[in-house]
Formats: structure tokens, C-alpha cells, sequence
């Protein structure tokens, strides 16, 4: 009766999970693979010349320009994650702790909505209410309150901040959410019970526990708008470029797609560098709550 | 008592591994036609695991298991004569309480009122009569558990297995199923086979229990026998409550053996009440239950043998029962540690609760003690 | 306690006004006369739906969606069924690296995804269209599909497939006659949640399209154009309008599922 090696069960197991990741081997690994190997290869005029090199990674390192668009990129996406989570975070609490059960999933209902609306066009909405004669500046001119448009929403660094901590909101409220749901009610009152204030109470115990949903928070906020392309492209006009337009810049417009590839990659390293650095703060977190 | 009843189940020398774990290792075991049968043991005793070999969920690494003597090696869980009830009921939640019964009849060619007269008179056999048209997710606990049964009853299988069935009711609910499962038992004459961790609903339902720990039988036994005569420490200590007492073996003549124990002084033991299948408990030990001895109030008389005074260190009070914790006189004599013995008084008319301190004595019989050795 | 609520009640409701912003202003100038998208408002009026209903291009970018958003959806909700029965029913070595792998396009950037895989199709000499935004879209839409079938599979009670195993079905049937129905709701949720993440998916048809146009796709190359803008806040407020209703239908489904499991309302987001 005994099967040499693999159980009934993996065997199963195996034959099911092959379909999807055989999918995602041959269209997802293969080209990761592929622009990797392209990486450390030589550009030549159209095509691409199979002698391995530094070059390519040399030149990303030291290119002035790209580590303008690579800091440019980081900073930017950093401030998105900092605005998005920190705008989520009383939300998600207040949907957790201060909303009736039965109302919980209409909230979060309601806050999803707008994400699976169309991201273009809610990208050239928000051009349109942070614009010159955009809604807020029309408005306030309108209203009497300011003489002059705005012009620190224009077109900047700022615009692309608003307008990604819209379009990720819900995936920094939900884990957040999640987090907070799972905080046992009465360790709170056990709190208050010891003699905390409700601050203190907050301070000491919500927050640590709410703490690897915040960290999940960041990292999903952080990884998909390090990779944005349509933002930079619609509210800053091209003229503020982002690591994603510099890579469609260099593997199509210019057609160097080792370079292309090398920032890829080099984008890839660094998002698996921070994910790797929050995942382990979050396991110390975890490690001290058990 | 029923060994002229043919085997129904046989397992010869069953293991199961998983990975490097091994759940079951080499059970022996032959459960008769008819019998109500318990397997009994701590989770993770390896109980839920046979039973699933038996059913057919799980292969197993090693050894046979037969079913009406046939050999059930590459025989499915489809095509076996077994069906369960589960833990969890497993109740078709889409279905109403009718299409439940009815789902193992689909592959029936009988017509469909036969069908349906059938799946109305197993409902009455549970007690659900009337109940057909309702919604499966809208039952109580106790109506599922009929529902499942039912719903294994209605194909006649030869074992009707059960994976601790009652275990999600209330309290008295589940005393009352118990009786209605024995009373369902007989009147179908069906081969039951239960998994249980509660001791007190296998002692209550069973005509025979298997005592399982880490994947080993460690007794099988009428449950009387089980609880006056346990095997060894460990199933003692799993059934029931039992004092144990260090014991010096004084002399052994035929199958018996004179031993002294601190505190009840030397006692004669027949054989039959000394258990030899426990090698690594460490040194020879009396055993014996809180009931059988006797706290016998200032001038009360008794008809057993031997009388023991003792100190009254805790009680407590449960209605219609009392818990002594006593001090032997004397009991402390061998290495000097001093070792509470629990009583059970029944709380008749006319009876006081004696007060913690004080002096009292015992009386007792040798023929309630167990020697393990 | 009261004070605090209401504050954060109110911060909660503003939170909303501005996650809605752009929406509440789509329709307002998709039926503005005005043709700059500006206030104050002009007045009233319709025609920008007639001109985009009497638009040839954006009529094939719509089919094209349709043909693009129905095919993902079913190839990635059967896939995600394969892979969340895997993850919810079966332990095997190497079960939790696989199944990463399979929800990585989840946290990856999108552009890495399309210009790796536009540089491996363009090297295979693979003439780009409507089919190899397909491909993509499966990939981004697989992760989405598995993360709400496996909560559709994993509220389901193991023993339920058993019993009917062990009343006689074979392991196909009883798939077909429990576990099916019992996670149909799932697979709607999957199919619209996937049918709506691709309808709306831009930068992967904008690269892997050719030159054939999608909505998004349509729309961006529309953007630059100011006087093509009040229709495409017509076409705006129509998806919006169906996304809703997609949406909408989605979560009915879901909480029926879950109903019928006598599950909580919030499971599933989660």
C-alpha cells in the first residue's frame, strides 16, 4: 500500500496547483527570466548583442539622470505611502471600532467602490479638480478666498501624491482593517481596566496590535506605485518622469532594452529590498505578541 | 458474550504513517457484527485516524483491514459498506432535509415514491418525521445529528461509523442522544463504531472499548471490566478518577502476590487483579476508585472488611456527591511524601458532610484494589 | 467616547467625499454643454453620449474590451478555482512557494509585468493583439480570482465532499453536486471582480494591444485631446455606471454565499 515518495494527498495537491503556475511560470517567470538575462547583455543599433556586461547596471547606478527619476521615484513613493496609510488609518479604525457590526460590510463596500472605477479617468478627474482653473482653484477664486490660483497642487510632485493616495486607499484601509478586527475587545478593556487612560490605551495596546495590518499597508501601498506609469504621465505632463516612464522610455522610444532591462531589474531589487526589510519588522512584531 | 457473532471489522496489524509521523502503530482489532464498539483515546490518540482507514478516507502504510471478511485494500470510500456520520454532521446546506436522506439514493434504480416512502420512514426512525421539506441550514444541532444519521441509516450499510458524533450538543442534549443512539442501535442491528474522548459516553454506550494512546491500543474491554480492571496506570488515570498508592511487594505465591502498602497496611491480591502490562511507570502501585471505600461517620457500622483512620485535609461539595481529600495515617511511611486519597460519598437522607480536619475512618475492601506492576 | 466618535465619524465621511470626488464630478460634466471641463457649469445636455455612440473607434475599443474582459475572467477564474481547491484542500511540500508565485503579479509593478513579457513576445517574433493582452490579463487577474475563491472554498466544511464520497458518489460528482453549487457564488464574484479588473486594465493593453484599440487604451490616447474630453466623461459616467452594477451584483453574490454558509457578512474581504 505504501507509495514510493508523494502521498495521495501532494499528489493531488500537485496535479491542481499545475495548471495556474505552469500559467504563471510560462508568462510571468519566463519573462522575468528573460529581461534579467537581457540585463547583463550589450546594446547594439536595434538588436541586442549577446556579450555579457557590467554596462548596463554601471550606467543606472551612475546615469545622473537616472538616479534623479530613481530617487524622484522612491521619495515620491514614500510620501504616497506615508499620506495613504496615515489618511487610512482612522478610517479603518473608525469602521472597526466604532461602526456597528452589521454595517461593517457596507463601509467597506462603499470605500472599494471608487477603486474598480476607471483608474484613467479618475486620474484625469483629479488633474481636473487640482488644475489652474481646476475645481478647487475656481472655487476658491469663486468663494472670494484666494486671488491667485494655487499653484502648489499643479502639475507636481504634490498633484501625483493626491492622486495616488486616492487611487490606493482602499489597499491601505483594508489590511489596516483586518488588523484591528482581529484585536481581542477586551484586551482593550483590560487596558482601561489597569488603570490607562483611553490614550495611553491606544498608545500601549491598539496600535502594537494594529501594527503588522499598518505594515502590510505600507508594502501594498508602496510596491504597485513605485511602478506607476499613467500618474506621472497625466498629472505631471511628462515632465516629471517616474522609474516606470524612464523604463517604457528606454525599452521601446529608444529601444535600448538592456538598459531597459537593468533598470527593471534594478527596480525589482529595491522593492524586494524594502518588502524584505518591513517583512522583518513585521515578524518582530509578531514575535513579540506570541 | 458475543464472541459467536462473526467479525464484522478486522484490522491486522494496521499502521499509518504521515511524513515522519506515525499515527497508527500496528493495530490488531476485531469488532463483531452487531456490536456497539467505541474507540476511546486523548485527541490525538490516533481514534479518528482508524476510523478513517476504515471508512476509506485514509490509506494505510501498512497491514489489512477486512470488512465482512473481505479485504478492503483497494476497495474506495464509495464502494465500501461503511457510512459515517461526522463530526461536523456535514449537512448538505443547499439541500432540504429530504434531498439530505435521499442523496446516497441516487444511484438507486428503485423508483422515486419508493425512494420517498423510504427516506419518510427513515426520518420517523429518527425521530424527524414531517421534517422533509425544511431547509438544511436552518436546523438545530440535535435535528442535523438525526439528519446525518438518517441520511447513513437509509443505505443499509453493515458499519455505521461514528466520528464523535455528539460532541457539539449541549450537555443534555447529548445525554439524550446517547440513549436514543443505543435504543437506534438495537432496532437496526446495524455494526456501530464510535470515536469518543469522553470516557463517559463510551462507558454508557458501548458494548465493548478500545482505549487508544499515541496510535496503540493500550485495552480492550467490556466497559465494566475496563473501569473495575484498567490495564495499566494511564488508562486508569483517562477513565474515570483513581487514587494510586506507592506498594511493596511482600511475597507471590501462584498468580497473586502479598504487598504492604503505607497507609492501608499488607493486602493479599488474587491475580485477577494485578496488572502486569505496565513496565515503565516506575515501581509497583495500588490503584483504587473513590467510590469503593467508605467514610464512616462517629459509631456508623459497615460490612467491609478492613478500617483505616484518616485525617479530612479538603472537601468539596457537588449536591448530590462530596469529595473528601484524606491523609492516611501512616500513608506517608515509605519515602515520607504524603499522598492525598480522594472519596466519594453519595449524599443520601441522613447522611452529614463530615468538616474538613476532621478525624475519621475508612472502611475498605481488598477486592477493590488494583496492583500495578 | 461620544466626542471622540463623532470626530472620527466626521473625518470618515469626508475620507468618503474624497474617494468620490471624481466620481460625483464624471456625470456632472459628462452632461455639461460647456466643452471645457471647468466650473461654473453651462447647462445641460446629452450630446456628448450621441457622439459617443456615433464613434466607429471607440465602438471596436469596446468590443475589443468586452471580447478581452470575458475571456480573462473565465480563463482566470478557472485557473484560480485549480489553484484555490490546491491551497485550501491539499498539503504538499512547497505549497506556500508555489502559491506565492502564482499571487506575485498582485504586488508587482504592472510596467515591470508588461514590458517583461512585451520584450519575451516581441523576441518570439509573436505578432502582438488582442490575444496577448489576453494572456497578460489572465496573469493580473489569476491573483484576485484565487483570493476570493479560496475564501469561497475555504468556509466549505471538508467533511461535506466526504460525505458524499462515503454516500457513494465518485470524487467528480461530488465535486460537481457540494462543492459546486456550494462555491457558485464565489465563482460569479471571481468571474465579475476579473471581468471588471480587465475591462479597466491600462498599461498592459497599452503595450501588448498593437495597434488595436481597448477603452482605456482609446481613452489615453483621447486625454490629449481637449475637445475629445466631454465624451470621454460621457464614456466615463457609463463605466462608472456598470462598474457599480458589476460591483454590485458581485457583492449580492457573495453575501449569498456566505449567508448560505452561515457565515458573517464581512468574510471575504478579507
Amino acid at each position: 500500500m505504501a507509495k514510493g515518495g508523494l502521498d495521495a494527498q501532494a499528489r493531488q495537491g500537485y496535479a491542481l496547483i499545475a495548471p495556474p503556475f505552469l500559467y504563471a511560470a510560462l508568462v510571468l517567470a519566463a519573462p522575468l527570466l528573460t529581461i534579467l538575462a537581457y540585463s547583463f547583455l550589450t546594446d547594439g543599433y536595434l538588436e541586442v548583442v549577446r556579450e555579457f556586461t557590467w554596462a548596463n547596471y554601471v550606467q543606472v547606478w551612475t546615469d545622473p539622470i537616472v538616479r534623479t527619476v530613481m530617487l524622484r521615484s522612491l521619495m515620491v513613493s514614500a510620501l504616497v505611502t506615508l499620506v495613504t496609510v496615515a489618511l487610512a488609518f482612522p478610517v479603518a479604525y473608525y469602521v472597526s471600532f466604532l461602526v456597528r457590526p452589521q454595517k461593517k460590510a457596507t463601509w467597506l463596500f462603499l470605500i472599494t467602490i471608487p477603486f474598480w472605477t476607471s483608474y484613467l479617468i479618475r486620474v484625469f478627474l483629479w488633474k481636473v479638480i487640482l488644475g489652474y482653473n481646476g475645481v478647487v482653484n475656481s472655487s476658491l477664486t469663486g468663494l472670494g478666498i484666494i486671488d491667485e490660483p494655487l499653484t502648489f497642487i499643479l502639475y507636481n510632485v504634490n498633484s501625483i501624491v493626491i492622486t495616488l493616495a486616492h487611487a490606493y486607499a482602499p489597499f491601505a484601509i483594508l489590511p489596516i482593517f483586518v488588523a484591528l478586527e482581529k484585536i481581542d475587545r477586551s484586551l482593550l478593556e483590560a487596558g482601561r481596566d489597569l488603570g490607562e487612560s483611553r490614550a495611553m490605551t491606544f498608545w500601549r495596546v491598539t496600535l502594537p496590535l494594529a501594527m503588522p495590518g499598518v505594515l502590510a499597508a505600507v508594502l501594498i501601498v508602496f510596491i504597485p506605485t513605485i511602478g506607476d506609469y499613467v500618474t506621472p504621465e497625466l498629472i505631471g505632463g511628462g515632465k516629471i518622469p517616474m522609474i516606470a516612464n524612464l523604463i517604457q522610455v528606454q525599452m521601446l522610444a529608444l529601444d535600448n532594452r538592456p538598459l531597459g532591462s537593468a533598470l527593471a531589474v534594478t527596480t525589482m531589487a529595491i522593492v524586494a529590498v524594502v518588502s524584505i526589510v518591513f517583512l522583518l519588522i513585521n515578524r518582530r512584531f509578531l514575535k513579540v505578541r506570541s | 458474550m458475543t464472541d459467536d457473532r462473526k467479525p464484522m471489522i478486522e484490522c491486522r496489524g494496521v499502521h499509518k504513517h504521515y511524513g515522519d509521523y506515525h499515527a497508527l502503530r500496528g493495530i490488531d482489532l476485531t469488532i463483531r457484527a452487531g456490536e456497539f464498539f467505541s474507540l476511546l483515546g486523548p485527541s490525538g490518540c490516533g481514534k479518528t485516524t482508524l476510523l478513517r482507514t476504515i471508512a476509506g478516507f485514509e490509506d494505510i502504510s501498512e497491514g489489512a483491514i477486512l470488512i465482512d471478511e473481505k479485504r478492503m485494500d483497494e476497495v474506495p470510500a464509495n464502494k465500501r459498506p461503511t457510512n459515517m456520520v461526522f463530526q461536523s454532521y456535514a449537512i448538505f446546506p443547499h439541500l432540504t432535509v429530504a434531498q439530505n436522506v435521499a442523496f446516497g439514493l441516487r444511484r438507486d434504480p428503485r423508483g422515486k415514491a419508493e425512494k420517498s416512502a423510504l427516506v419518510d420512514e427513515t426520518l420517523a426512525l429518527v425521530g424527524l418525521r414531517g421534517f422533509g421539506n425544511r431547509a438544511a441550514h436552518a436546523l438545530s444541532g440535535g435535528q442535523r445529528q438525526r439528519v446525518a444519521l438518517a441520511r447513513a441509516l437509509i443505505l443499509k450499510p453493515k458499519v455505521l461509523l461514528l466520528d464523535e458524533p455528539l460532541s457539539a450538543l449541549d450537555r443534555k442534549m447529548r445525554e439524550q442522544m446517547q440513549v436514543e443512539l443505543i435504543k437506534l442501535q438495537r432496532q437496526v442491528g446495524i455494526t456501530f463504531v464510535l470515536v469518543t474522548h469522553d470516557q463517559e459516553e463510551a462507558l454508557v454506550m458501548s458494548d465493548r472499548i478500545a482505549v487508544m494512546f499515541e496510535g496503540e491500543i493500550a485495552q480492550l474491554d467490556g466497559p465494566e471490566a475496563l473501569y473495575a480492571r484498567p490495564a495499566n496506570r494511564r488508562v486508569a488515570d483517562f477513565i474515570g478518577v483513581m487514587n494510586f498508592l506507592p506498594a511493596r511487594i511482600v511475597a507471590e505465591q501462584g498468580g497473586g502476590a502479598t504487598v504492604e502498602v503505607p497507609g492501608l497496611g499488607m493486602v493479599d491480591l488474587p491475580a485477577r487483579q494485578i496488572s502486569r502490562a505496565n513496565p515503565d511507570d516506575g515501581g509497583p502501585t495500588i490503584g483504587f476508585r473513590p467510590e469503593t471505600m467508605t467514610l464512616l461517620g462517629a459509631g456508623a457500622t459497615h460490612s467491609q472488611p478492613r478500617e483505616t483512620n484518616a485525617t479530612i485535609d479538603e472537601v468539596v461539595y457537588y449536591g448530590d456527591m462530596t469529595y473528601y481529600d484524606l491523609r492516611l495515617d501512616g500513608a506517608a511511611a515509605m519515602d515520607g511524601k504524603a499522598r492525598p486519597v480522594r472519596i466519594s460519598m453519595r449524599n443520601v437522607f441522613g447522611r452529614d458532610v463530615q468538616e474538613v480536619g476532621t478525624r475519621t475512618r475508612l472502611a475498605w475492601s481488598p477486592g477493590s484494589l488494583v496492583l500495578f506492576r | 467616547m461620544k466626542g471622540q466618535g463623532r470626530g472620527l465619524q466626521a473625518y470618515a465621511l469626508l475620507y468618503l467625499l474624497f474617494l468620490y470626488a471624481p466620481i460625483i464630478l464624471l456625470p456632472l460634466f459628462a452632461f455639461n454643454s460647456g466643452t471645457i471641463i471647468a466650473f461654473p457649469l453651462q447647462g445641460f445636455t446629452t450630446d456628448w453620449f450621441s457622439q459617443m455612440w456615433a464613434n466607429a473607434t471607440l465602438r471596436t475599443a469596446l468590443a475589443n474590451s468586452l471580447l478581452i474582459a470575458v475571456s480573462a475572467a473565465v480563463l482566470a477564474t478557472c485557473l484560480g478555482i485549480f489553484a484555490a481547491r490546491a491551497s485550501t484542500r491539499f498539503e504538499f511540500p512547497g505549497k506556500g512557494g508555489m502559491m506565492g508565485f502564482i499571487l506575485l503579479p498582485m504586488v508587482l509593478p504592472e510596467i515591470i509585468v508588461a514590458m517583461s513579457l512585451l520584450v519575451v513576445l516581441l523576441g518570439a517574433g509573436v505578432q502582438l493583439s488582442i490575444l496577448t493582452v489576453i494572456l497578460g490579463h489572465v496573469l493580473i487577474c489569476m491573483p484576485y480570482a484565487i483570493a476570493i475563491l479560496s475564501t469561497a472554498f475555504s468556509s466549505l466544511d471538508k467533511s461535506l465532499e466526504e460525505a458524499a464520497y462515503d454516500l457513494g458518489e465518485t470524487r467528480w460528482s461530488a465535486f460537481r453536486l457540494v462543492t459546486l453549487p456550494l462555491v457558485m457564488p464565489g465563482i460569479i464574484s471571481s468571474l465579475l471582480i476579473s471581468f471588471t479588473i480587465s475591462l479597466d486594465e491600462f498599461i498592459i493593453a497599452f503595450f501588448l494591444a498593437g495597434n488595436q484599440p481597448t477603452l482605456p487604451t482609446y481613452i489615453f490616447s483621447q486625454l490629449r485631446f481637449p475637445k475629445q474630453i466631454p465624451m470621454i466623461m460621457a464614456l466615463g459616467t457609463v463605466l462608472v455606471a456598470l462598474s457599480i452594477v458589476l460591483l454590485a451584483l458581485g457583492e449580492y453574490f457573495r453575501r449569498r454565499g456566505n449567508a448560505r454558509m452561515g457565515g458573517n457578512p464581512t468574510r471575504g474581504f478579507l
